[in-house]
């Protein structure tokens, strides 16, 4: 599904974020993405999702070169990703049912294609009662799950989420989580960069590391993994 | 359709035919369209303040047509107002007198001749100035015999007729010619430079519009820089997310344009008022000529034009260069 090919990130300031990694998500696969801050998870997700482009090496998705896409392209692209985000990033003068309306609205599905589908993702969710509710009246957990609806509305065959479980206590975090493993069962590829080891370590998904910018560890648990991994080498 | 995954359907776009998909396109330019509204009543307030602001700057040199127009007119009665008048020589007989006006009125510069005999200019005289009877007491009357001639409207410009008199005083029965001219002239060239100083400014007020409705565009960009790197986000197009910009830019130029008809037809109210007592005073018939129904679709044509002008050029730089960076 994901693949890359000794990719290497240079920001424009010299900072390097990744170095020559090369790993390779299978399809319908969940898988977790962790390390310490600033190993560079946040910008291999963005290299997925054409936010940054790759300094060197090729990134993959379903066989498709990610070099080759134009800018023009990317839009069309970035439908086929849904993306999860760490503040969720809703709009907050609009209500659930338009946040999550969003992604269908650009690709001009009839207004009736959209209410069903919005009312499935929030159902799926289990936001459906708050579905005309204004984002400010919701807790952390639903604004989550808001953000998760709209990223799953139009059905995209992967999902990315950058640190969803961020801000919410360890109960919210396992309710998230129980969304994701929900839609990954239906065949959904998802990858979550987290630093929730707790959270991770009852699990047995596919867990790559990466520390200073390189894949330090590519495996099936997280318990062969040391805290140690963790701390940035300075 | 589905960029990365082809196995992947896309949605009801290519639901139906090419015309049903064609019609969908024109309903949802409508909606886009409806929809910037809404968002021009959410702040009504600085809305409305903008579109006034266009209004009064539109109101100006639309009125500045007007003024050009009617002057125009005015101007036309002026030139047809060019009349020559020939002093005939002293001693000229009655029969040498009807030659010569036959001889000028072949001219093809003319228009039309008429003779004032010394007599008639007398009884016109008298009664006109009220000195009747003291004119009585001249044993000789004062006045010369006049010819009176109208060129065509093709010489009845400052140079034409001028060139018309040099010609008409070479007739040995003439004494001389006049032609008040010089007031015209002047008169002309001060409004060829009022014209062109009009057109100066209101080209400059057009480009004011423009320039009003880019930066309240680029503000309303800048505003909502969130919501479009969330629509960047989730796969909107360039083309997508300007839309409502650019009809937003239209709107703006389309309700200033109405503005500015009502502010015109106010101010064309209230000086025709003023005018038609002036008019009665002098005893001539004056009227204004207000913006004809083609001059009020051109304003408003040319408003909303200049409205959609102003938000492409903030669009074009604001819009793509916001791109959704930071935090994935
Ligand atoms: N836009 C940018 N310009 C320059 N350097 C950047 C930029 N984004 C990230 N970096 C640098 O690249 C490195 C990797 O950053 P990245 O955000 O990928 O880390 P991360 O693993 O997501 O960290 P965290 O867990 O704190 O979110 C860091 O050293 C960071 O300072
Ligand atoms: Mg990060």
């Amino acid at each position: 599904m994901i693949r890359f090919e000794e990719v290497t990130k240079i920001y424009p300031g010299g900072q390097q974020a990744l170095n020559r990694v090369n790993f390779h998500l299978q399809p319908g696969e969940m898988a977790f993405l962790t390390g310490h801050s600033g190993a560079g998870k946040s910008t291999l997700l963005k290299l997925i999702a054409m936010m940054e482009r790759p300094t060197s090496g090729q990134v993959f998705i379903n066989g498709h070169n990610l070099n080759k896409i134009t800018k023009k392209q990317v839009p069309f692209a970035r439908r086929d990703i849904g993306m999860i985000f760490q503040n969720h990033r809703l709009l907050m003068d609009r209500s659930v049912f338009n946040n999550v309306a969003l992604p269908l609205i650009i690709e001009g599905y009839h207004l009736s294609d959209i209410k069903r589908r919005v009312a499935a993702a929030l159902d799926k969710v289990g936001l459906l009662a708050k579905i005309n509710n204004m984002p400010n009246t919701l807790s952390g957990g639903e604004l989550q799950r808001v953000g998760i609806a709209r990223a799953i509305v139009n059905k995209p065959p992967l999902l990315l989420a950058d640190e969803p479980t961020g801000n919410l206590d360890p109960h919210l975090s396992m309710e998230i989580l129980k969304v994701f493993e929900d839609l990954n069962s239906v065949g959904v590829a998802v990858m979550i960069a987290t630093h929730d080891l707790g959270l991770i370590a009852r699990m047995k998904y596919h867990t790559f590391t990466l520390r200073q910018g390189q894949m330090i560890h590519d495996g099936l648990s997280s318990s062969d993994l040391r805290e140690s991994e963790f701390e940035p080498v300075i | 359709m589905s960029l990365l995954f082809n196995q992947r359907k896309s949605p009801g776009a290519n639901s139906a035919n090419p015309g049903h998909r064609l019609v969908m396109y024109f309903i949802r330019h409508l909606q886009q369209a409806l929809a910037s509204i809404g968002e021009l009543w959410r702040m009504p307030i600085s809305s409305l303040l903008t579109m006034a602001v266009l209004g009064v700057s539109l109101a100006l040199p639309t009125t500045l047509h007007l003024l050009m127009k009617n002057g125009q007119q005015l101007r036309s009665g002026w030139d047809s107002a060019a009349e020559i008048t020939l002093f005939m020589e002293e001693g000229v007989s009655e029969s040498q007198t009807q030659k010569v006006l036959r001889r000028i009125g072949l001219y093809e510069q003319v228009n039309k001749v008429t003779y004032v005999g010394a007599d008639d200019a007398l009884e016109e005289f008298k009664t006109l100035s009220g000195f009747g009877d003291a004119l009585s007491y001249l044993d000789k009357n004062p006045l010369p015999s006049v010819i009176l001639v109208i060129p065509t409207t093709q010489y009845s410009s400052p140079e034409g007729a001028r060139e018309l008199l040099e010609k008409l005083q070479q007739q040995p029965e003439i004494a001389f010619g006049k032609l008040d001219v010089t007031w015209l002239e002047k008169l002309s060239a001060i409004v060829n430079l009022l014209d062109d100083a009009a057109l100066a400014l209101g080209i400059l007020l057009l480009l004011a519009v423009a320039l009003v409705i880019a930066n309240t565009i680029r503000l309303s960009i800048l505003n909502r820089r969130e919501e479009i790197e969330v629509l960047k986000l989730v796969g909107a197009t360039n083309n997508f997310i300007r839309r409502p910009f650019l009809y937003t830019g239209i709107w703006y130029g389309l309700i200033g344009g109405l503005i500015a008809w009502v502010c015109v037809s106010l101010i064309l109210w209230w000086v025709e008022g003023t005018l038609l007592d002036l008019a009665s005073q002098l005893g001539s018939e004056l009227t204004l000529s207000g913006l004809s129904f083609s001059e009020f679709l051109i304003l408003i044509a040319l408003s909303s034009g200049l409205g959609w002008l102003g938000a492409y050029g903030s669009v074009m730089r604001h819009v793509y260069e916001i791109e959704p960076e930071n935090q994935l």
